[in-house]
């Protein structure tokens, strides 16, 4: 078992954000996390990463308690995470950028293979500043880069398709294809996309800060189409 | 290069600009108010001044990407060094100018240097003008640096300055003034560090009197402990012209940045903007510097690396 989360609460402005939540992750699966606006996505991964620490509950990685531990202990210790809106610096450029990202050294060639992993005409941006002049499916694709460098055991995305153009999208899911035999490591992705939920071994559904299901794509779809179905003659009928 | 010159005055100049590139085209060391070593070329002279101190420095007209080093270092203490640097470039010449300021001070007493460089362009030339200042020292005197920059620009010239102060300053008022004739750009990029009890103020006051004139004046800085900065800028559209001024500061701890923009439209046509920006840095930024692995204060150094890159 690569992560495990126990118990975990999370509680702002006597809102049960996440409610009770136990998880758990195992080594190199392809996990997609799906639900509506607000049900605490966002929140559940800065959790796993430490950019929000939880009211309650521990948090178990590769067998190690990290509940206490600081956003960039985590990260040292295998953890990756793409923004679901990316972080925009100036002065700093793409390539520093990438050069941070990686573990090791990187060229500028190795830099501009990334890029190009991610759809971005590399020569065109590795010398451009992560600033706002990007257009924001530009930052996100530089902010996906940024992850796949890491290579880490667990790489989280926040909704790596949103901005990004149909066009783009299919090479981006190749990107995501790609990502088990590329790290070898598992994935937990945040997605509204059927293609995604398709391509992932398990799809979990929450709904307001509860788990409600956990499955194959397939499944948790059709459930969920007979759910909205039932809602509706239930609410016809009364 | 001759034994006038020591170690500390090599380490100086390398910090102000780098020390086998001086030695490659025309230059002028200035050190402890005099003149120690100069170059001069076919088509770039060095002339001292008679009647005030300084260097009159004149650039040929047609030259092409020539480098003019003028750098100065300070290691005396309780010296203040005024000086007037002229500079006469030609119809049509580009040149590169590297100019800048070191100070060694490990004593109790100031040590100053005002210069005071004033740039004449004939039509058509280019100067790139690049300054850096830099302080050293552990003595309690301050250091001290007051520079004037005086740019005339005539038709169809234009000019590009960089300056630079990161390190060890303890006290400067920077005045850059600029007139521009017709068809001309001044393009004025400016980065400041300031630590402790510093004090740093930027003067820009840029009269746009041509058709077609332009400015693009930039300030990044970042402001820490108690030190403070002031950020003036004067811009006059007196013709049909265009400006953009913008200062970016990022300030820490008790700093103090203030931004004052002053533009004046005196010509209908006149377009002018100003930008401020002034804050800590973005809480963001931090954490998506931890995700990659940097502690808080590694990634706030590497922030502030690159905005003042
Ligand atoms: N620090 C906080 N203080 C107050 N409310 C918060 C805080 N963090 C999150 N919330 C609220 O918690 C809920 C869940 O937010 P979260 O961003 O996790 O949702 P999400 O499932 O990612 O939604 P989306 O699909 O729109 O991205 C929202 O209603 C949000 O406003
Ligand atoms: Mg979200």
């Amino acid at each position: 078992m690569l992560l495990e989360l126990q118990d975990i609460c999370f509680e702002r402005d006597n809102k049960k954000i996440l409610n009770n939540i136990n998880l758990t992750i195992d080594l190199e699966k392809f996990i997609a996390i799906t639900g509506p606006n607000g049900s605490g996505k966002s929140t559940l991964v800065k959790i796993i990463m430490g950019i929000e620490k939880p009211d309650s509950g521990k948090i178990i990685f590769n067998g190690k308690d990290i509940t206490n531990l600081s956003i960039n202990e985590r990260a040292n210790l295998g953890i990756s995470f793409a923004f679901q809106q990316p972080v925009k610096f100036k002065g700093i450029t793409v390539y520093d950028l990438l050069k941070m990202s990686a573990k090791k050294k990187i060229t500028k060639k190795e830099a501009c293979e990334v890029l190009s992993r991610v759809g971005l005409c590399a020569k065109e941006y590795v010398d451009r500043e992560v600033n706002g002049s990007l257009s924001g499916g530009e930052l996100k694709r530089i902010e996906i880069a940024t992850v796949v460098l890491r290579g880490a055991k667990l790489t989280i995305f926040d909704e790596p398709e949103a901005g990004i153009d149909l066009w783009s999208f299919n090479n981006l899911i190749e990107v995501f294809e790609n990502m088990r035999e590329l790290i070898k490591g598992t994935t937990l992705i945040i997605s509204h996309q059927e293609r995604i939920l398709n391509i992932a071994d398990e799809v979990i559904l929450l709904k307001a800060g509860k788990i409600a299901n956990r499955g194959s794509s397939k499944d948790i779809l059709e459930q969920e189409l007979i759910n909205k179905k039932c809602c509706k003659i239930r609410k016809c009928n009364s | 290069m001759s034994d006038k010159i020591n170690q500390i005055d090599k380490d100086l100049l390398n910090e102000v600009s780098n020390l086998d590139n001086i030695t490659s085209g025309a230059y002028n060391i200035r050190k402890n108010g005099q003149g120690i070593e100069r170059k001069v070329t076919d088509n770039v002279n060095i002339v001292t001044k008679t009647d005030k101190p300084g260097i009159d420095i004149y650039v040929k007209e047609n030259t092409k990407f020539e480098f003019i080093h003028i750098p100065v270092i300070i290691t005396e203490s309780g010296l203040t060094d005024l000086v007037y640097n002229d500079f006469y470039i030609g119809k049509n010449a580009n040149v590169i100018i590297i100019a800048g300021c070191g100070i060694h001070n490990d004593h109790h007493k100031d040590s100053q240097h005002d210069g005071i460089h004033r740039f004449y362009l004939e039509e058509g030339a280019k100067v790139k003008y690049i300054e850096k200042h830099y302080g050293e020292g552990t003595g309690d005197g301050k250091r001290i640096l007051n520079p004037v920059t005086e740019v005339h620009l005539k038709a169809g010239s234009s000019m590009e300055m960089e300056s630079a102060q990161i390190k060890g300053v303890d006290s400067t008022i920077r005045e850059t003034k600029g007139v521009l004739e017709e068809n001309t750009n001044f393009v004025v990029t400016e980065k400041i560090m300031t630590h402790g009890e510093q004090f740093a103020k930027t003067i820009f006051d840029v009269e746009l009197n041509g058709e077609n004139s332009s400015t693009h004046v930039t300030s990044r800085s970042v402001a820490t402990n108690n030190s403070k900065q002031y950020f003036i800028s004067k811009i006059y559209g007196n013709a049909k012209s265009f400006s953009h001024s913008e200062c970016d500061a990022i300030i820490k701890d008790n700093a103090k940045v203030v931004a004052t923009p002053e533009v004046t439209a005196n010509h209908v046509d006149a377009n002018l903007i100003h930008e401020a920006a002034i804050g800590k840095i973005a809480g963001e930024q931090i954490i998506k510097l931890m995700t990659l692995g940097y502690s808080e204060e590694e990634a706030e150094q590497e922030i502030i690396n690159g905005f003042l890159k």
